[in-house]
């Protein structure tokens, strides 16, 4: 697979050409611009884009007080700052009121790498799915993350969007078939589901392809929404191939794997297995080194498959 | 549309049925938080009735309107009073209070009641609010001002600090902060608790233009209103020093804070014959 642009940098990209049309967009930064690449808006529109300082909590309400007055307002820090500094502000601020804001947390997942664990937002898939209004939508690769911000845009209730630091593959070469809520077969099979979103796509397709090497079929979903979740895509992998296996580079508490399974049991329930970070923090290093250490490769998402019960 | 200005009595006058209402609906409901409603009644009074914030009761979300933010959403009973007698909604909502069903929730909610500008009761986020709202204004060249209502036990929340900065960057002469500075909150004497006493100092030296007014002299709560309005390149504040429970101190003289609490039946009997 060709290397991508991180999602991060699409993200910043993609927001910099909604502001040509959308002109009651506004981007609001706690001094992380250009980490989160809202700099790119913010050089292009400097009137509509206001830095307040390292000062979350208040970015938040700042965003809530444009949105409630007809804005629609981004704002952007590292997953792990937004969701973790300010959640009672996107509470009360902007879930309850049910705004216009949209959410972007960067630098999420342990792949961030040598900045080490107080930088690596990994439960903020949870925080954001347990505000009520919001949609939480966590893309693999460049073309998804354009047309999740473009979809995004057209929204008028909250929403988050993760986006990674690496650089990732690219997925969808030929374009992607982006719709809010519903999931991407991106990989045809019959004996297993592997359901993965944001940089764990790409590790999910190498295991399918080392499953099929030992004559395992693997059908795999990009499940770039996690709120709302696909639920006839859930269904139609539990009754079509039996198992589940679901990637995620996030807490297990919480994230894709729990709101999968609490679909999956209550639809048609089947075997299933959960690929993701174990209850621990992780530690500084390279992100190859961390993602094989705490078990986020396609190694991993093979010895899960191999680890169910057989059909 | 502009709206007048009342006379001082009549405002005082208007001041006196808010306070009625804030007591019947809260002892009717059996719970809320009159005493810390009662404290900021003059400066709501003479900010809705003193000609001071734009509105349209009767067109909520006309775009241009002023916002008035109550940060101590735990007020909610004087922002549902006087909502009620300029025509948002009618009078005989108010004894609805608390009960299920109703629009008058516990604390404001701007989704079920139009003309609330911000769903408040987290302390310490009105202020961040009132910004985007002022930085909205400009952007769109409305005339629009905002005012927002913070209790003083609220500053402590570092947040109010991080909006007063992000306030004095962008230069918003539109956005007014009035503390009521009662003294108290939920446990006790605000100065015995966290003393932030003189307040405003502290916004001076934030770059704000800072005023410290008696918040239940109606004269000096507009004149004070007038100065914000009229200063330009920075965001003003007025210390209101208030009273807790005013007018009602002599009668809760045992428990000066009566915080969260609301008055028994015969207590408001008696503080209802104080105010007629």
């Amino acid at each position: 697979m060709k290397m991508g642009k991180s999602v991060r940098e699409t993200f910043g990209i993609a927001l910099a050409q909604l502001g040509d049309t959308h002109k009651d967009l506004v981007v609001v930064d706690a001094d992380v611009h250009n980490s989160t690449r809202t700099e790119l808006f913010g050089k292009k529109y400097p009137d509509r884009f206001f830095n307040v300082g390292i000062a979350e909590s208040n970015m938040v309400g700042v965003a809530g007080g444009l949105a409630a007055s007809g804005k629609q307002a981004w704002l952007s820090s590292f997953a792990a700052f937004i969701m973790c500094n300010a959640y009672d502000q996107l509470r009360m601020s902007v879930a309850f009121p049910n705004l216009n804001v949209k959410v972007v947390g960067t630098h999420a997942g342990i792949s961030i790498g040598e900045d080490g664990p107080s930088q690596m937002g990994i439960e903020d898939v949870s925080l954001a799915c347990s505000l009520p209004n919001f949609t939480v939508v966590v893309p693999s690769d460049e073309p998804c993350t354009m047309k999740a911000v473009e979809a995004l845009g057209a929204l008028k209730t909250p929403a988050y969007l993760r986006a990674g630091r690496p650089n990732v593959p690219i997925l969808y070469e030929n374009g992607c078939d982006f719709q809010l809520g519903k999931a991407i077969q991106i990989r045809q099979g019959t004996d297993v589901t592997i359901i993965a979103n944001g940089l764990m796509v790409a590790p999910a397709l190498e295991a399918a392809e080392k499953l099929a090497a030992s004559g395992v079929q693997a059908r795999v979903l990009d499940m770039h929404t996690v709120k709302p979740i696909d639920e006839s895509a859930v269904s139609a992998a539990a009754k079509e191939t039996g198992r589940i296996v679901v990637a995620e580079e996030h807490m297990l508490h919480g994230g894709l794997g729990s709101v999968v399974a609490m679909s999956v049991v209550r639809q048609h329930p089947v075997p299933m297995r959960f690929v993701g970070v174990k209850d621990t923090f992780a530690e500084s290093g390279k992100p190859d080194e961390l993602l094989k250490k705490y078990g986020l490769t396609a190694d991993a998402i093979v010895a899960a498959v191999k680890d169910l019960p057989k059909k | 549309m502009a709206t007048p200005r009342l006379s001082v009595a009549d405002i005082q006058t208007k001041a006196k049925q808010l306070r009625r209402d804030i007591i019947e609906c809260t002892t009717a409901a059996g719970s809320g938080h009159p005493t810390s409603s009662l404290s900021a009644t003059d400066i709501v009074a003479a900010l809705y009735y003193g000609g001071i914030l734009q509105y349209d009761a009767k067109n909520p979300h006309w775009p241009q309107r002023d916002r008035f933010i109550l940060s101590k959403g735990h007020a909610a009973p004087l922002l549902y009073a006087v909502m009620a007698e300029v025509g948002y909604f009618s009078r005989d909502l108010l004894p609805t209070l608390r009960q299920i069903g109703s629009v008058l929730e516990g604390h404001p909610n701007m989704r079920r009641l139009p003309g609330v500008e911000a769903s408040t009761g987290s302390l310490g986020q009105g202020l961040s609010i009132g910004v985007g709202c002022s930085l909205a204004a400009k952007l769109d060249g409305y005339p629009t001002r905002t005012y927002v209502v913070t209790g003083d036990g609220e500053m402590a929340e570092g947040q109010v600090w991080e909006a007063m900065m992000s306030a004095e960057k962008y230069k918003l002469d539109n956005l007014v902060c009035i503390v009521d500075q009662n003294g108290y909150q939920q446990t006790g004497a605000t100065k015995d608790v966290l003393d932030l006493k003189p307040l405003a100092p502290r916004f001076e030296a934030f770059g704000w233009f800072a005023q410290e007014i008696d918040g239940h002299d109606v004269g000096q709560v507009l004149a004070a209103l007038d100065k914000a309005a009229a200063t330009k390149g920075r965001p003003s504040a007025i210390v209101a020093r208030t009273v807790k429970g005013y007018p009602l101190q002599q009668m809760l003289a045992s428990d000066p804070n009566h915080h969260g609490k609301p008055l028994t039946k015969d207590e408001a009997t008696q503080a209802l014959a104080l105010l007629a």
